[in-house]
């Protein structure tokens, strides 16, 4: 095995900055995936997600709809046997496409005038939270 | 004992008053004070994943600053309170900088740690399911429900330690306080899909439906949780729709139980 590249090492440093992990602790053994409960939606899988970040491809985590469609329900942190916490992973992910075009994935036109009465506020308030900045 | 409640956004809202009407007539009951903070603001609904987020730490550190100078423990009903204002409080203990940024921002020196406690935390360590037990009026007998715990009370277990995280039995030594039937099923502890309702509803529709299909499948006629939020996702299922289960908040059979005759005031 060689140096790993440059864009990995940058791109692992960020994550870590921002979510305390170390994806490099990551040993691919699927458990995170075994228990996550959003696993259907996701065109990667939360272990793809880890290796794909090992590996320095930033690109194909950025664009790839499972940090949108993880729940941070801590299910797979719970069940990692390296202790990770993946919730915080794919934070860092939504973080890295959030932050510095200040998107917003969610604004409040996007929701209806029913959904606005019936959602509860927990709902908005987390929602705005988590897919705005 | 007297005590301070948080009572959060969602339960001075529309979606979720029945639970605090319901869980503060039975406090009183039970010979408790709460006593509603003075001045609370929103937790913020999420507990903030990125470290360097500090900021969104300031509201719930509020809370929390006032419930230490007060020396009375903090008590929430709602979840997601409970789980932003437990894991605050650990962060505040653990991390000497946050701590200290934040002490700037509120301008107040850190008061020390605050007892954050969910009410049924509150149930079952400072009442105690034996005295509740003899409250208990209108045992629900024959009745078949469901616990459903959700995520925000359990994980992570480290910080929340509010029961096992895999196999948790606080709600249903509840639910056979009050004198009916637990229903046992596999996904009490699986997600309902969450905010994921904003943005991606038929994912928290497909996550809700399996949780309630499996309850059924068990046999339950009732579903009971803390959470506003999993509250709104099982009733938006298809079965729920059709009133094949019931969904409530756990202090609704708890007054039940307890035969109060709970005002409906809404907000």
């Amino acid at each position: 095995m060689g140096k790993p590249v440059n864009t990995s090492d940058r791109l692992l440093a960020e994550i870590k900055e921002r979510s305390g992990q170390e994806v490099n602790a990551c040993i691919q053994c699927g458990k995170c995936t075994a228990g996550c409960p959003m696993v259907e939606a996701m065109d990667l899988l939360p272990r793809q997600v880890m290796l794909l970040l090992q590996m320095g491809n930033e690109k194909e985590v950025a664009v790839s709809r499972t940090p949108w469609v993880c729940a941070s329900c801590f299910t797979c942190g719970a069940r990692c046997p390296r202790d990770l916490d993946l919730s915080s992973i794919m934070e860092a992910v939504r973080l890295k496409v959030l932050r510095p075009r200040d998107a917003k994935v969610l604004s409040p036109g996007d929701l209806s005038v029913e959904m606005l009465k019936e959602l509860p506020q927990q709902a908005l308030v987390s929602g705005f939270r988590k897919f705005s900045r | 004992m007297d005590y301070l409640y948080f009572p959060g956004c969602t339960l001075k809202g529309s979606s979720a008053w029945q639970m605090e009407n319901t869980a503060l007539e039975a406090v009183a009951c039970l010979g408790l004070n709460l006593q509603e903070l003075k001045q609370w603001q929103c937790c913020g609904a999420v507990y903030p994943l990125s470290e360097e987020e500090i900021i969104t730490l300031v509201s719930p550190a509020r809370a929390l600053y006032a419930a230490a100078e007060s020396g009375k423990p903090l008590v929430s009903l709602c979840s997601a309170c409970h789980h932003v204002l437990k894991r605050t409080q650990v962060r505040l203990l653990n991390d000497k900088e946050t701590r200290e940024k934040i002490s700037c921002y509120l301008e107040e020196d850190y008061p020390g740690e605050a007892r954050v406690l969910h009410y049924l935390e509150l149930l079952r360590d400072e009442v105690g399911w034996q005295a509740l037990k003899e409250k208990v009026k209108n045992p629900l007998q024959g009745r078949r429900i469901a616990a459903y715990y959700g995520c925000m009370l359990l994980r992570p277990s480290r910080e929340m330690c509010f029961d096992n995280p895999e196999r948790p039995r606080i709600m249903e030594d509840f639910i056979n306080i009050l004198g009916a039937e637990v229903v046992n099923y596999p996904f009490r502890i699986r997600c309902c899909g969450a905010y994921l309702a904003v943005t991606e509803n038929r994912v928290a529709e497909d996550a809700s439906r399996k949780i309630v299909k499996m309850a059924l499948d068990s046999g339950a006629e009732e579903m009971t949780t803390a959470c506003p939020l999993c509250r709104y996702n099982l009733e938006k299922t298809p079965e729920a729709k059709q009133g094949k289960v019931k969904i409530s908040y756990f202090s609704e059979p708890l007054s039940e139980a307890l035969n109060l005759e709970v005002q409906e005031v809404k907000p």
